[in-house]
């Protein structure tokens, strides 16, 4: 945390004409570090990615906050300096890679543009290129593969060659929104083991967007809950799972069947959430408050700021914060 | 007698690349009151498998026995009795209802199809089965499209036990779900269980969700099971190394950064790997593994697993 | 997210009164619609406003419009009245566009459907027959029936029934292919419904936005074919319409160019509404392109 950021966004709120998915939302990420993003659908993770990315749909504004990516403000770049930033500096990847990828073009092709976009190689050495990338995303067979169409190749497949698109240039921060959702679980953990080892390898910094507390543990430094558009709960990974504060994410590892949890139906019921995130909207105080076992009167006054409750540790949840020992500001750091 | 037995089971499909054999000798059995978790990930089999249970899919060959009697030969005409008695919970909450239907027609329904009741004993029966499924009365003269996730899943299972079915295949009934909402699912699918004495054939490819919810867990791997146990027994003694790499493939903070369990993509179904169809992902597979299709064998007291190296952590010497 | 909010807002009405306010909303549709219902009522009406036979001959023959306020739009070479066979004319293309419109699209969903929902060898012997209607050009078959058949309403009804079917009938084969595949189908035969059940009451209410909107096309296209066919003389010779209005002046085209242009602009009219109706209509079915409006 003493680093000086490499990703600073704050106070970020997108509004669409029918309401505000994200709203005052901010986190931090260092160089080379795995923040996880974690939230359901609904909670504006993903949007949240697409604004750093200036690639928010078109009926979407930013209505207020900033995102300073090594101390530049990407929100003030024009739109030319904003696309050598894409691709080069911060790279994506999605859920779906049958998606992302072009139908009609092979990989290779597919890699080799965006090196001749952002490095300038020639057809020749952008090929010899893809190869190598192919190689590093442990693609077996590069050579044979790099002149494969993507409806040859299956759902973990694809989702290496969107790596290898995105780590292409050696871009800094790697966004990677939900990458194994949509594969088998044997193949998510080679992916996700690929990611960190490019992490590694590239200095890379990884904000995952992820739904999946079971990854958060397994791969994440620091995590960042948020719940429907604002940030509910900040820590280090091992400090969320082990001691959740916020009412949601105590929930949230409440509810899930765990494989490690001896609990069977024939003995107990799972603990409930109740409701659906859908209640927050129109909420005026914390989001969570139709589904919070410990709402007060005074939770729906207005959405509760991110404080911090203890070193490296955030919450938006006042009633518990006030259980917990009071902090020494100074010592925090934020 | 169990409630569901099925014997040497084969869906194959013809496609342009080929026969596709999704499911490639399978033998099961369901008792009564029994919830069976059937596990693996895309493209084993397990969904087609379930499908056809239920004759949903023709099986090419083998046996589906329900209650004593054969249903995987009678006519489509004949099947009416066996309908009522078995039905499906589906993944897709949001494919899976007619959006141009109220929900009281989609509950009326199957009712009305079977000539269960007059009209007015349906109109008492589909208000309480919607309570039941833990939504408001009001939902009744609504659309599919004003529910969300989890609420359209209620309606799912609520028609599907309104006929009064007395074994449910679940095919993934809360992998589309979010995890807040999963777990009110699982408690609304155990209560009805308790309620009804209904036996389920639960299928998913999340083996914490298979590991809270089945009293016995089928393997699957590329149309074959290959491991079947009670489910304490598969948890602490995994036989077969695919099982194995399933448990440790799911994320969890006590393998903090470790590497992923096995290396490969499943195969295709259209191109069956010649001897243990696993053999080309194993990391204990020797020759014999890719010469012989090794059978489900019995490794003490319920606990089967086809493999020619059951329960070795190593690759054995070869002989 | 981005498809939960849409999701979140369209569900806020049900889908048809959705659909509807879209629709009205677009204003080419409300104009094109003002239009056709004021055609429908002039049509309705004809036999009050010119309760006399419009074949009939009533004035000095080449009157041109406004020469005569008894004879507004004029008179022809026989010199009957061109308002009272352009008022009598809307009957005939009205009736002829609708009929023909909903036998053909009656005959396209039985054809259509059967093929979808089956498949298989149904499928492949249904769809060789809808090729053979489309690979033979359809209005020289459409010449040929009415020519064989005597030229009366209801064989020109049948005969454009017979042309346009098959148009139908491959959209509602395509429709119900990727429908019979939704978990909803699936489901309906898991309960134990019957073929006629799923096909008419689950499947065929999803299929409908496209059929909807093409048949407002083929009503256009069967004014057009009973105008062109009543030009050529193979129309029905004891009714008039507008078609048969333009064929009984193409000889004084250069001398009376009133009588062709007259009942012209009211085809256009027409068939452009109608048109522009089934654009609107698209639009407005489609929830996706209506939503982001």
């Amino acid at each position: 945390m003493s680093k000086a950021p490499l990703l600073d966004v704050s106070g970020l709120t997108i509004a669409f004409p029918g309401g505000t998915p994200v709203a005052d939302f901010g986190f931090r990420v260092a160089a080379g570090e795995t923040v996880a993003v974690v939230g359901e659908s609904g909670s504006g993770k993903s949007l949240t990615a697409l604004a750093i990315m200036r690639l928010l749909p078109r009926t979407a504004r930013i209505a207020t906050g900033t995102v300073r990516f090594q101390g530049r403000d990407l929100f003030a770049l024009p739109e030319p300096e904003m696309r050598k930033v894409r691709g080069r500096e911060i790279a994506m990847i999605f859920q779906e890679p049958m998606t992302s990828l072009n139908p009609v073009l092979t990989v290779g092709k597919q890699i080799a543009e965006v090196l001749r976009l952002h490095e300038g190689l020639s057809a020749e050495s952008a090929r010899k290129r893809a190869i190598e990338l192919l190689d590093l995303v442990r693609v077996a067979d590069p050579h044979r593969r790099v002149d494969d169409f993507p409806h040859r190749l299956s759902g973990g497949m694809r989702q290496r060659v969107m790596i290898a698109m995105a780590v292409a240039c050696t871009p800094k921060l790697l966004i990677a929104d939900e990458p194994t959702t949509a594969l088998d679980v044997t193949i998510q953990a080679q992916v996700l083991d690929l990611l960190e080892s490019l992490r590694r390898d590239l200095g890379m910094a990884l904000m995952l967007i992820t739904h999946d507390l079971g990854i958060v543990g397994q791969w994440a430094d620091r995590v960042v809950v948020m719940y429907a558009g604002r940030g509910a709960e900040e820590a280090e990974a091992a400090a969320l799972l082990g001691d959740p504060l916020h009412p949601y994410t105590r929930g949230l590892l409440a509810a899930s069947p765990r494989l490690d949890a001896s609990l069977h139906y024939t003995a107990g019921t799972l603990r409930e959430i109740p409701g659906s995130i859908s209640s927050a909207i129109g909420e005026p105080g914390c989001p969570f408050v139709p589904r919070c076992p410990l709402a007060q009167p005074s939770c729906r006054t207005a959405p509760p700021p991110l404080m911090p409750v203890r070193p490296g540790r955030l919450l938006a949840c006042p009633p518990v914060a006030a259980t917990l020992e009071p902090i020494d500001a100074a010592a925090v750091g934020r | 007698m169990p409630l569901l037995s099925v014997v040497d089971l084969h869906t194959h499909f013809r496609t342009p690349e080929g026969e596709l054999r999704a499911v490639d000798g399978v033998s099961l059995t369901v008792d009564k009151g029994e919830s069976v978790g059937l596990v693996g990930e895309s493209g084993c089999g397990k969904s087609t498998l379930g499908k056809a249970v239920l004759r949903l899919v023709q099986p090419t060959s083998g046996s589906v026995g329900f209650d004593g009697e054969e249903v995987s030969r009678l006519p489509a005409d004949a099947l009416g009795p066996f309908r009522r008695r078995a039905q499906m919970i589906f993944q897709d909450p949001f494919s899976s209802l007619n959006p141009r239907h109220t929900i009281e027609r989609i509950l009326t329904a199957p009712l009305y199809v079977h000539g269960i009741g007059d009209r007015a004993e349906r109109k008492r029966r589909v208000p309480r089965m919607i309570e039941q499924g833990g939504l408001p009365l009001s939902s009744l003269s609504r659309y599919p499209h004003e529910f969300s996730g989890g609420q359209r899943q209620r309606i799912g299972i609520a028609r599907a036990l309104i006929l009064g079915p007395e074994l449910v295949v679940c095919d993934e009934p809360v992998s589309a779900l979010d995890l807040s909402i999963q777990a009110q699912i699982l408690n609304l699918l155990v209560e009805m269980k308790r309620e009804y004495g209904l036996s389920y054939l639960f299928i998913s490819h999340d083996l914490s969700v298979i590991r809270y919810f089945a009293n016995r867990v089928l393997v699957m791997y590329l149309g074959r099971i290959v491991e079947s146990a009670a489910g304490a027994d598969l948890w602490a003694r995994p036989l077969h190394p695919y099982t194995r790499a399933l448990i440790q493939a799911i994320p969890d903070p006590a393998r903090r950064r470790q590497a992923a369990p096995i290396g490969g993509d499943i195969a295709s179904p259209l191109d069956i790997p010649k001897g243990c169809r696993f053999h080309p992902r194993c990391p204990i597979a020797t020759s014999i593994c890719t010469k012989v299709d090794p059978a489900l064998v019995r490794h003490g007291d319920g606990h089967e697993a086809a493999c020619h190296h059951a329960g070795q952590l190593t690759r054995p010497p070869e002989a | 997210m981005t498809t939960t909010t849409t999701t979140e807002v369209i569900a806020s009405s049900s889908g048809s009164w959705r659909a509807v306010r879209a629709f009205f909303r677009n204003p080419a549709a409300v104009l094109a619609t003002a239009f056709l219902v004021f055609v429908t009522i002039v049509a309705l009406t004809a036999p009050l406003i010119y309760p006399e036979d419009p074949l009939s001959m009533v004035a000095r023959p080449f009157l041109w419009p406004g020469q005569n306020p008894k004879f507004l739009l004029g008179s022809d070479s026989l010199g009957r009245d061109v308002a009272a066979g352009l008022v009598w004319g809307s009957r005939i293309s009205l009736v002829i566009g609708i009929a023909a419109m909903a036998l053909g699209v009656t005959i396209g969903i039985v054809v259509g459907a059967t093929a979808g929902y089956f498949g298989g060898r149904i499928d492949d012997a249904l769809v060789r027959l809808v090729e053979i209607f489309q690979t033979t050009p359809s209005f020289l078959m459409l010449v040929v029936l009415v020519a064989i058949a005597e030229p009366r309403v209801e064989s020109i009804t049948v005969g454009i029934a017979l042309v346009t079917w098959p148009t139908i009938a491959r959209l509602v084969r395509a429709e119900f292919r990727s429908l019979r595949e939704k978990d909803f189908v699936t489901a309906a035969r898991g309960l134990g419904y019957g073929h006629l059940r799923i096909i008419f009451i689950e499947i065929l209410p999803n299929a409908l936005p496209p059929i909807i909107v093409t048949s407002s096309v083929i009503v256009a296209s069967a004014i057009l074919m009973e105008s062109a066919l009543s030009f050529m003389g193979l129309g029905d010779p004891n009714r008039i319409s507008w078609g048969s209005m333009i064929g009984a002046s193409r000889e004084t085209l250069r001398t009376a160019w009133y009588l062709t242009a007259i009942p012209g602009i009211a085809i256009v009219l027409t068939v452009l509404a109608l048109n522009m109706i089934g654009d609107a209509l698209n639009d407005a079915l489609n929830p996706r392109l209506s939503g982001e409006r």
